[in-house]
């Protein structure tokens, strides 16, 4: 090395901090690749629907031309579905790119407001105050349903069974501790421990939230008080956390822990439910059979919004949530707009296909309302 | 190894130039730099001073609703549209006490073994590690926090304190904090002690001192200007730190003397809700937490750069 000049030796080195960019990338893109064996799977499984020939079949070859970059971002309750359906597509469509940022329902609905993405993902429907802060009409396409967990940590304890009123009072902080009668009453065999019961909640603004205090303000009675919103005013002491992850692990770690978690992360952290009494007097644990029961049993309004919270049927999980993406109905840009119709035409049909939504532990919508919502895509113009 | 062999530079415009030319040229330079410097001093300035006019006006709104209410109220709720800062400014105060206390006494142990104890050869790679502590991101030390620490903090608690005690609480916000801090205490203290002339701890040797006493009566007093400036600029940092707080503090908007129990600080609540749909007045008093947070950083920074300077002078004088 002493006798190469100091411009080349700086050269050299500069050549070194690239191959360590270069390796970085490498690695990136490797891992990239690996974490998506599982959808991988789904791919395939997608494509026989497509083979099968179906009547809500994606077809490739009507959007082989489209070159698009599509941003997204808000519920983290669909993120794992939204990204395996995106892995699957962009395979299809390589020219198509679509980004999927979690942040919450609220940061979704905002970001699409403020016109920094192209859809927003969201289980809560906007304020009819905000509304005349989006620029054109937004259209909701519900693509898939999937149940609210309620998750508990208690040592030895399986099996628990949940009423309305009882979560309310949970939750609302006037039951404290594990073997209060209001719990007893309902599990009357269970060891209930005199242990402190401490809530875990979301800390973000989050449309899991929202749905999971309908519920409470459907069964919950004069036992619940404090509403239904993205962000509700929690009583002292209990626990908040970030995103359906952080509740989940805040639940996990905690002997004495209950609190809601989307069905995904909930199986993820191998969190215990509660069985939940439904509008029919039944009591049901959290499933993706109960949550399509739910769906099919909610009625559709002409905007395609649709409440399952507490629908009727004995095999309706009552907490179950709808999800939706945002899309304004009109676009600035032709290529986005087109982007859209094709990816939101992938979510209708092809990421309908029930072994694809179970991989991801989501339950698809029922078929008349994927029918309405395959509709509507054609809404979607460009200026 | 092959090398990689570039054509060396083939002018080197340096030696072209006659004086004449050099003296007019520097003269340019001269100016050119005091310009630039000048910008950067500005640009500095008006970032400082935009940051609070742009924070005071989108905050003016729920400062105007909130009255004073607004620093006294107890209750935040976005339901109600009724925002009380005190829960927060209260357990951003608490997390920061504790770690103070618990880091003040940990930096300065590293500081005075480091200038006074340690074996030459060992200092640079301490020192080095510990400058490493510094660099680790926050975000690191809060899922550290989360994923490794919880469950321990949460069973120490609870065997001190009862079932109730929990693993995300603002004690467990505090240690986190303590550790981050650490890096930025122990620094400035090594080197106003290093600095402290050798004769001083040489006279005092001569006297018959023990260690402890020269520390005590010779090294320390020398050294307490540099130290008290680093306690507060730990504090500014214990303050104003953000993701590694919402990870461990457990988000609970309340005011509780028992710091096991989950609490709020007001940077924590910034990062957790200021991703709502059109929230409107929240996303003012959001803003007024920063308008706040910023005064009472500001506020530890002044009082840390006039301590600093007082204990200079007193230093310069004896």
């Amino acid at each position: 090395m002493q006798n190469i000049p100091r411009k080349s030796r700086s050269q050299l080195r500069r050549f070194g901090v690239g191959i360590v960019l270069a390796g970085l990338v490498v690695t990136a893109g490797a891992c990239g690749s690996s974490g998506s064996t599982k959808t991988s799977d789904s791919k395939n499984a997608a494509s026989t629907t497509a083979a099968s020939g179906s009547s809500n079949a994606f077809d490739p070859a009507k959007f082989k031309d489209i070159t698009a970059t599509l941003k997204g971002s808000g519920s983290t309750f669909q993120q794992n579905y939204n990204l395996g359906a995106i892995n699957v597509l962009e395979k299809a469509l390589p020219n198509l790119k679509i980004s999927y940022g979690g942040g919450g329902s609220g940061q979704g609905k905002s970001d699409l407001a403020d016109g920094v993405v192209d859809f927003a993902g969201s289980d809560s429907l906007i304020k009819p105050e905000n509304l005349s802060k989006y620029k054109s009409t937004v259209l909701y396409f519900p693509t898939v349903v999937a149940p609210i967990t309620v998750s508990y940590d208690l040592d030895g304890v399986t099996g628990l069974k949940l009423d309305g009123p009882a979560l309310a009072k949970i939750f609302s902080g006037k039951v404290t501790t594990w073997n209060d009668a209001s719990i007893k009453a309902l599990n009357p065999s269970a060891k209930l421990p005199a242990d402190p019961i401490t809530v875990c909640h979301r800390a973000d603004a989050s449309g899991t939230t929202t749905n999971f205090s309908k519920f409470l303000v459907a069964a919950g009675g004069t036992d619940w008080t404090l509403g239904s919103s993205d962000t509700i005013d929690w009583p002292t002491g209990t626990q908040g956390a970030q995103g359906n992850g952080g509740v989940a692990a805040c639940i996990a770690k905690k002997s004495g822990a209950i609190g809601y978690v989307d069905f995904a992360d909930a199986k993820a952290q191998k969190l215990t439910f509660a069985s939940i009494k439904n509008a029919s007097g039944s009591f049901v644990e959290a499933s993706l059979k109960g949550a399509s029961a739910a769906a099919a049993a909610a009625a559709v309004k002409d905007d395609l919004t649709y409440d399952p919270i507490n629908a009727t049927g004995a095999d309706v999980y009552p907490i179950t949530s709808p999800t939706w993406v945002l899309v304004s109905s009109t676009q600035k840009d032709a290529n986005v707009a087109k982007g859209l119709g094709a990816f939101l035409t992938f979510l209708l049909t092809d990421g309908q296909d029930s072994s694809f939504t179970d991989s991801l532990d989501y339950a698809p919508i029922p078929k008349a309302l994927a029918t309405k919502a395959l509709a509507q895509v054609d809404k979607i113009k460009a200026s | 190894m092959t090398t990689v062999r570039t054509p060396s530079p083939s002018v080197l415009p340096a030696h072209r130039t006659d004086g004449r030319n050099r003296a007019r040229s520097g003269r340019r330079l001269d100016r050119a730099f005091s310009g630039l410097t000048l910008t950067a001093g500005l640009t500095i300035l008006a970032t400082l001073v935009g940051v609070v006019l742009a924070t005071a006006t989108f905050a003016w709104p729920a400062f105007r609703a909130g009255g004073i209410g607004f620093f006294t109220g107890t209750t935040w709720s976005s339901q109600t549209n009724t925002f009380g800062a005190l829960p927060m400014i209260y357990g951003t105060v608490v997390t920061a006490v504790i770690a103070i206390i618990l880091a003040v006494p940990a930096s300065l142990g590293v500081a005075l073994f480091l200038t006074e104890v340690c074996p030459r050869r060992l200092r640079g790679p301490i020192v080095a590690l510990i400058d490493l502590l510094a660099a680790i991101p926050s975000v690191v030390f809060g899922l550290v926090g989360v994923l490794a620490f919880h469950n321990v903090f949460q069973t120490v608690f609870r065997a001190i304190t009862g079932p109730k005690a929990n693993g995300s609480s603002l004690l467990t916000a505090g240690i986190i904090l303590a550790f981050m801090i650490i890096p930025i205490i122990t620094s400035i203290p090594r080197e106003g002690i290093a600095t402290v002339p050798g004769h001083h701890r040489e006279a005092s040797y001569a006297l018959g001192a023990t260690r402890w006493e020269v520390l005590r009566t010779a090294i320390l007093p020398a050294g307490s200007g540099g130290i008290t400036g680093a306690v507060m600029l730990g504090l500014g940092r214990a303050l104003g730190e953000t993701i590694a707080v919402a990870l461990v503090v457990g988000s609970a908007i309340q005011i509780t003397p028992d710091i096991t129990q989950p609490g709020t600080t007001m940077a924590e609540i910034i990062a957790n809700r200021f991703n709502g749909e059109g929230m409107g007045i929240e996303r003012n008093a959001l803003m007024g937490l920063g308008v706040v947070l910023f005064m009472i950083t500001i506020a530890v920074n002044v009082a840390a750069r006039v301590v600093v300077n007082r204990a200079q002078r007193r230093n310069a004088g004896t």
